[in-house]
């Protein structure tokens, strides 16, 4: 399936290339400038890695895309995201449905304690409104399977979610947000406190959803980013450096601090 | 070091750890021997009458104190309506919703009224609901028991909902769940345990208030047929039976006293029992 | 540009942005309730203290007639009761507690620490009328007959300790109100003394030192003014006291140096005299007494809480 933009009068089909479209994107929290005016263009049905030394501004990207940083009164955003083609920071559009659309999972799992297993999945639906049994009991297998837990504990749907290993937990977090069938996945360093064997399940996961989705993820892990991407965005100080398919970011980068990033002169 | 000054440190060590032991037990002793007393002197009088009966002639053996016992109960019932209600969604704003500063003066305001002595409690809701009923009434003793328990609950709510950790706020909007939701159904849901611990303790904690009923809700002898009237307390009768110079009031009191305690006890110990694994970690 | 987006999950928004302003709104008007309180607490106590404020201002303070058949209404032994029955609290509440907040931090065996801080927490929680019942039945006779009559002997050279007693009098209130806040100063102790860092005691130990000794040097000196907060909390908690109070101090106005004397404290009067009182000057001479309270009890809460967080910076709370 391919996005389009179509005219109502002529039906004419615009296909759109990109998932997200950043333009001149700046972030800052209160007088601090985070991001200087970043302009890339996401992928859709890839994965696409932000990499970069802590502090360059990384996180505060991919919170952008899902307008997570309005929860702090200090942050302000200058410049435009297009989520196939729509303005997610229009005035009329509430963040609540940007969030529904471009889904997250963090760092550290959380999957909700007082929650079994499928209530976790479903919790985003049925807050929602959804009340249809049969509908949240596929889309609990749905996303289980997806995110490659589901024989795990299938014969164990209403345990309790927080009796599941750090990496289940993590599994878990992923289908919770699949369930609500974003459009794209962001990922905040989702194997970074993963053992290796957890940690090399996440990145099969990943290979696997992006048949299906378009996916941003942010990685301390340089050799992950070169496993599990299809393109790569360099960070440094709050600026974009370099973007370009991982094969070229990591053989062949233009800029010269790429180059020792990747190389591992300093980072 | 000489070796005397090592033994006279080594002794005054000793000392003072047998000095410590010695305090600890004397703090101690009080809470015991009124447990023993209570139960000498005042389980006898627990029988079925004590629990059923109303109060019998002056000075006369039987009756009992089945109008206060439920009294107490009426009134507990009212301070919960008001108290719950308004300190747990306070509460809510102050860890949820309050910017920093906002949050600082409403903690200042509850922590003020927290330390507002009883009696002053007692004082004020008579001339707010007394003087203008013409009179003492039960609503009144609910009014300020319920009074009493906002700013307890508000505080104890905000600590709980301070602990639940932000990764499951951010998780829940991240899945597009609006924040009302989020807060209510994620947040408290998750701390709905320790609300209850708080809402539980501040009941037992009024439920032992005399100094504002005197004021409000007086005390009667007979069951509590309307809100507007006086009503008996278990905390008030004692007070008056045990200043009476009645033998047969002092024995009853003895038992009113052992059930209001255990009462307060028992609500104390269970919500500590269940919350034991936070309680665990507070050595 | 008519656009469509092929997709799914464009629900509407205007719903939940309804119901996120009204939530919010709802728990502001709720949390606002504390001002409200105490804008009402201020204007009862004001205007039914008004009568009595503009008959004896200031001059209600240091005079010591109370006399409600003429009009005349002062509350200095009052003031006094309070304060004296508070002050011997403290001399008895806070050695016991310090010390037991000590054992429990720094000495007790671990097993034993639990069960003591909860049987402390229980005490805390016996509601006063209790105390005061037993007190009044039980200690109250036992001092009479054997505690008093030797301090009288021993130590009746000193005015504190003439004169008889019937056995209600300002000292039994003042044992009383050191069982009752004993509770208090010793668990916010407690969570001073375990806030002092680690890496004091660890340097007082590499000296060589005892367990007394790095207890005395590195904790309770590093911990005095924290301590001294918890001190003053306690004696907050004293001030407002009633119940216990009134049944244990023997209900006569006083001013002197016996602490064997019958007292009165601004709470144990307004406890005995309120529903009595016949005239509307009377009555208002006691929300006056009220009002005088409240005073003295909010100024003593500041200062402890001021104590507190200069110590330990404002995560520490003063619990209730």
């Amino acid at each position: 399936m391919t996005s389009a933009i179509i005219n109502r009068e002529t039906m004419e089909q615009t296909p759109i290339t990109t998932a997200l479209a950043v333009r001149n994107l700046s972030v800052f929290f209160g007088a601090n400038e985070v991001l200087k005016k970043v302009s890339l263009d996401i992928v859709p049905r890839a994965v696409t890695a932000i990499i970069g030394p802590s502090g360059c501004g990384k996180s505060t990207f991919l919170r952008a895309l899902n307008r997570m940083h309005e929860l702090n009164p200090e942050a302000r955003m200058t410049g435009e995201i297009r989520l196939f083609g729509d303005d997610i920071y229009a005035r009329a559009v509430e963040p609540v449905i940007v969030r529904r659309r471009v889904g997250m999972v963090f760092q550290k799992s959380n999957p909700f304690p007082t929650m079994t297993i499928s209530e976790n999945v479903t919790v985003g639906l049925r807050l929602n409104g959804v009340r249809d049994k049969r509908l949240l009991a596929e889309r609990t297998e749905q996303s289980l399977r997806m995110a490659a837990l589901w024989d795990e504990v299938k014969d164990r749907l209403n345990t309790a979610a927080i009796s599941l290993s750090g990496g289940q937990q993590q599994r878990l977090c992923i289908a919770r947000a699949l369930a609500v069938q974003p459009e794209v996945l962001l990922m905040d360093e989702p194997a970074s406190a993963l053992d290796q064997l957890a940690t090399s399940k996440i990145e099969d996961l990943i290979l696997d959803l992006k048949k299906k989705y378009t996916i941003v993820i942010v990685t301390h892990n340089m050799q992950q980013a070169a496993r599990a991407s299809d393109f790569t965005a360099f960070f440094y100080l709050g600026e974009l450096v370099e973007f370009g398919t991982t094969t070229k970011i990591f053989t062949s980068p233009s800029q010269k601090r790429t180059e020792d990033y990747v190389t591992g002169r300093f980072g | 070091m000489t070796a005397a000054n090592h033994k006279l440190r080594n002794f005054k060590d000793a000392l003072m750890q047998i000095v410590a032991l010695l305090c600890a037990i004397i703090v101690v002793t009080p809470l015991v021997l009124i447990f023993y007393h209570l139960i000498k002197l005042g389980f006898s009088s627990i029988n079925w009458a004590f629990f059923t009966q109303l109060p019998g002639p002056v000075g006369e053996p039987g009756g009992g104190m089945g109008n206060a016992i439920v009294g107490t109960f009426i009134l507990l019932g009212q301070a919960a309506v008001i108290g719950v209600p308004v300190g747990v969604l306070g509460g809510v704003f102050l860890a949820e919703y309050g910017s920093p500063k906002s949050s600082g003066w409403i903690r200042f305001a509850a922590d003020i009224l927290n330390g507002v002595p009883s009696i002053v409690w007692g004082l004020v809701v008579y001339g707010l609901v007394v003087v203008p009923m013409h009179g003492f009434s039960a609503l009144a003793g609910g009014v300020v028991l319920g009074l009493m328990m906002v700013p307890l609950v508000m505080r104890t709510t905000e600590e709980v909902l301070h602990l639940v950790p932000a990764g499951y706020r951010e998780a829940a909007l991240a899945l597009g769940v609006s924040k009302w939701k989020t807060v209510l159904q994620i947040v408290v849901r998750t701390a709905l345990k320790g609300i209850a611990t708080g809402v539980l303790l501040a009941i037992a904690r009024v439920a032992g208030e005399t100094a504002p009923l005197l004021f409000t809700a007086l005390g009667n002898n007979i069951w509590a047929r309307s809100l507007t009237q006086p009503i008996a307390a278990l905390p008030l009768q004692i007070f008056n039976y045990a200043m009476s110079p009645y033998d047969e009031w002092h024995r009853q009191a003895w038992a009113a006293a052992l059930v209001l305690l255990l009462l307060v006890l028992f609500i104390n110990i269970g919500v500590r029992f269940l919350t034991r694994d936070r309680w665990k970690a507070k050595i | 540009m008519n656009a469509i987006a092929i997709n799914v999950n464009r629900k509407s928004s205007g719903v939940s942005h309804f119901g996120d302003s009204t939530f919010k709104w709802l728990t502001l008007l709720m949390a606002l309730s504390v001002f409200v309180l105490i804008a009402l607490i201020g204007y009862e106590l004001f205007v039914g203290a008004r009568p009595s404020i503009q008959k004896f201002g200031w001059h209600f303070l240091v005079s010591s007639s109370w006399d409600p058949v003429n009009g005349v209404f002062g509350a200095l032994p009052y003031i006094f009761g309070t304060l004296v029955t508070s002050f011997i609290a403290l001399l008895i509440a806070v050695p016991l507690s310090i010390a037991t907040a000590v054992f429990l931090t720094e000495l007790a065996p671990l097993w034993v620490r639990q069960p003591l801080i909860m049987f402390i927490e229980l005490l805390a929680a016996i509601p006063s009328v209790i105390l005061g019942f037993w007190g009044f039945y039980v200690m109250v006779p036992w001092l009479h007959d054997h505690v008093y009559p030797l301090l009288r002997s021993s130590l009746g050279f000193l005015p504190f300790f003439q004169g008889a007693d019937h056995g209600p009098c300002i000292l039994s209130a003042g044992i009383i109100l050191a069982i009752m806040i004993i509770p208090i100063i010793t668990s916010v102790s407690r969570e001073i003394l375990r806030s002092v860092p680690g890496l004091q005691r660890e340097a007082a130990y590499a000296l060589g030192a005892t367990r007394w000794e790095v207890t005395r040097i590195a904790v309770l000196s590093y911990a005095k003014r924290g301590l001294f907060g918890a001190v003053i909390l306690g004696l907050g908690r004293a001030l407002g006291e009633t119940m216990a109070v009134t049944m244990l101090i023997g209900n006569a106005p006083y001013i002197g140096w016996s602490v064997f004397a019958p007292g009165q404290t601004l709470a144990s009067v307004l406890a005995n005299e309120f529903t009595e009182a016949s005239d509307p000057l009377y009555s208002s001479a006691l929300f006056h007494v009220g009002l005088v309270l409240l005073g003295v009890t909010l100024l003593v809460n500041a200062l402890a809480r001021l104590l507190l967080v200069t110590f330990a910076g404002p995560g520490m709370k003063p619990q209730h």
